[in-house]
């Protein structure tokens, strides 16, 4: 941790992700021993649920429907190829051969036993990763930009602020005890990929009038069982001010927020009940205090940092072959077309790899699929890996002559669908299959409107939609900020499915309106259908998308397609 | 039978595993729902409840589920407790994959 008045040679956590201190390893060795330890008192009767409970949730350990679950974090999003295959490992030898990534940028294993994940944690320990969440009403990982370092419209890489976020916070003494837990979102680029708006604060760069960065602070973001958009309580934060400024609005939060009820226990409550102004004159009073008290120790400590994310080594060579295949192949022109991200060196590209193919599970990736992208990452990727909130994983750096071949070896293990950005590139949480807070299944959901408009071979026409789905009101899989988000619902012990539409997780933030009644299981694709079936009518020219569309019309042609059409049915 | 008490079953995961289990009437855990104790009288079912509660070490979180009489035996009422009873629905795993025989799919 930094504190204004702690030199840093006291921070307690080192640089976890790029490279482990010694201090930061023999953590996690201990906190596995630990863990192991407790594993064996609870099965010896020493300890009882009550007391293991908690103690197996720090350590990622959830009890679901039908097995434990474990997850793992993965900080940033960012992971090397080393550590994919090791997760391919545990998959293999501890779980059912797959992983589930999810919109947290973390990774879960639906099956492990109880006396198996000691030996788990400490294979993930081998290659410097943990299952220890930043659990508890305090400041979670800070989630960035997965295409952070790589994408052309980038200021500046994120990760470095968002490695000294973690720092400051992690044991920070007075912030281990905040009303609710923190979740911090940071993009470098003006297009927000991060969804930072949806977040307790979202960080944006931005560049003032005279060119240098900043950040654009957004407070009081949040999904849930009450959505909210952040509220901008700064337009330009030079980045020096980063630190300070963030613990003015965690301690303004930690004095007002509400500790009396759970629902009302977020800063976006907090911001909802202060208003705006009141809050941001709040945090600007105690800027001002604890500004002169950051003697610059976090700006050397930044450096250091920043130099541990450097660019890689690109190579200089023609991309002819690349330009000539994209002509000759159209299967791989259609994957370029939805695939490929603009990168900051126009010879590269950023290629996600859609783990979205129709019919299959949204974010399961098999140990075989984890092994093919590791081995694809060190081959032609600098060694670098993402997972996106969209669950989906992404080889930032890509020289394009090498795509063609990528192409290829992705194609063989299924990885190959040219569907990112639409219909079928579906978030989906995983709901009543798996979940035992959920009201309803979401992932058949999912799985079915992909099959659905591949048989009509209708996506690419429709063009950029985002779906997303939520088996319960906890929303993680952001339904609140799909252009058509599903909500998943038990209605007198039926599942049915809420629609929302006009949601937008991006820097035009918004949280969807509900279209009305909502829709039996068997329903939902149907009715998803004629939503698309009559923007595909209505929209003004083919380059409108779904989303400006909804914008420029309203809900009405939608909610004429949804329920007229069901009055006929009824009727008929 | 109590008046206007819908039957129930004591049911709860594993503690080792994780897997579904139901209590029966000789005291055991089954993985199928169908061998469960259909509990028809509320006291009794707080006395069978009470029991799960005690086996710390072989289950967690146990707790009661609506049921009724089918043809072989107590059958679950509600969907969360149907899919319980065989594993998600996108992959053949779970007790549907281990068991399709006891389970008849
Ligand atoms: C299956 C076990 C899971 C459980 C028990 C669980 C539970 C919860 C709960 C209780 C909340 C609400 C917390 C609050 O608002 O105070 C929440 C929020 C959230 N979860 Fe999950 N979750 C699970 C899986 C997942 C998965 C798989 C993902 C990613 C796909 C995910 C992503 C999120 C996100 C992004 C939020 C924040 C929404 C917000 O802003 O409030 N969760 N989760
Ligand atoms: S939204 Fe609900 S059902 Fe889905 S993972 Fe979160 S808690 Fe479970």
């Amino acid at each position: 941790m930094i504190t204004a008045n702690k030199p840093i040679s006291l921070q307690i956590w080192g640089f976890e992700m790029y490279s482990y201190s010694d201090f930061d390893d023999s953590f996690v060795r201990a906190r596995v021993a630990q863990f192991t330890q407790q594993v064996e008192r609870r099965l010896d009767g020493s300890l009882t649920e009550e007391e293991f409970r908690p103690l197996r949730l720090m350590n990622g350990l959830y009890l679901q429907l039908h097995a434990y679950m474990l997850r793992v974090a993965i900080p940033y999003g960012t992971i090397s190829p080393h550590q994919m295959r090791q997760l391919a490992y545990i998959a293999d030898t501890y779980d059912k051969g797959y992983g589930h990534f999810t919109t947290r940028q973390n990774i879960q294993f639906n099956w492990p036993k109880l006396p198996d994940v000691p030996a788990i944690l400490s294979a993930l320990a081998d290659v410097e990763m943990h299952a220890i969440q930043t659990s508890g009403n305090c400041v979670r990982n800070v989630t960035a930009d997965h295409f952070a370092g790589a994408a052309a419209d980038e200021i500046e890489d994120p990760r470095p602020y968002a490695e000294l976020l973690r720092q400051w916070s992690t044991d920070h003494p007075e912030f281990q005890f905040l009303p609710r837990k923190f979740k911090i979102a940071i993009t470098g680029s003006p297009n927000d990929r991060a969804v930072t708006r949806a977040h307790d604060i979202g960080l944006r760069m931005v560049k003032n009038a005279a060119g240098e960065s900043g950040f654009e602070v957004m407070v009081g973001g949040g999904l849930g069982r009450t959505p909210m958009i952040a509220h901008t309580v700064r337009d330009f934060l030079p980045v020096a001010d980063l630190l300070p400024y963030v613990e003015a609005v965690l301690s303004v939060y930690n004095t007002l927020g509400r500790r009396d009820n759970k629902y009302k226990a977020r800063i976006k409550i907090t911001v909802h009940e202060t208003g705006k102004e009141e809050i941001s004159r709040m945090i600007e009073e105690r800027f001002a205090e604890l500004r002169p008290l950051f003697g610059g120790h976090d700006q050397e400590l930044l450096e250091d940092i920043r130099a541990a994310f450097a660019p890689p080594a690109f190579r200089n060579a023609p991309v002819d072959a690349y330009d000539a295949f994209y002509k000759a192949d159209p299967v791989f022109r259609s994957w370029a077309d939805t695939n490929l991200a603009a990168h900051r060196n126009d010879q590269y590209a950023i290629v996600t790899i859609s783990v979205k193919a129709h019919g299959q599970t949204p974010g399961d990736a098999s140990s075989d699929q984890m092994r093919l992208m590791a081995d694809l990452a060190e081959r032609y990727g600098h060694g670098d890996l993402r997972i996106s909130h969209e669950q989906n994983v992404i080889l930032p750096h890509v020289h394009k002559s090498d795509l063609p071949a990528v192409h290829a070896a992705l194609a063989q293990v299924g990885l190959a669908t040219a569907n990112v950005g639409l219909i079928s590139d579906i978030i989906a949480c995983p709901g009543m299959d798996y979940c035992a807070l959920a009201t309803a299944r979401s992932i058949p959901i999912a799985t079915q409107i992909a099959e659905r408009f591949k048989a009509l071979d209708l996506e690419h026409e429709v063009g950029p939609l985002k779906i997303k789905i939520s088996g319960c009101i906890n929303a993680c899989g952001h339904h609140h900020v799909g252009h058509i988000g599903i909500l998943g619902l038990d209605r007198a012990g039926v599942e049915n499915y809420q629609i929302t539409l006009g949601g937008d997780g991006s820097e035009t933030a918004a949280i969807g309106d509900k279209t009305g009644p909502g829709f039996a299981y068997d329903e939902i694709v149907p009715a998803v259908e004629r939503i698309v079936r009559a923007y595909l009518t209505v929209r003004a020219a083919p380059q409108e998308s779904f989303l400006e569309t909804f914008r420029r019309l309203g809900m009405d042609p939608f909610k004429a397609a949804l329920y007229d059409t069901e009055s006929a049915q009824d009727a008929a | 039978m109590s008046r206007r008490f819908t039957p129930k079953v004591v049911t709860a995961n594993r503690l080792r595993e994780g897997d579904v289990v139901y209590l029966t009437a000789d005291d055991q855990w089954s993985l199928f729902h169908h061998e469960a104790e259909l509990i028809d009288d509320e006291a009794h079912a707080q006395i069978r409840l009470l029991f799960a509660s005690s086996q710390k070490l072989a289950v967690v979180g146990p707790y009661l589920a609506d049921a009724k009489q089918g043809q072989n035996g107590p059958e679950p009422v509600h969907f969360r407790e149907a899919f319980r009873t065989r594993g998600p629905s996108n992959y053949d795993h779970g007790k549907q994959a281990d068991f399709p025989a006891d389970l008849g799919v």
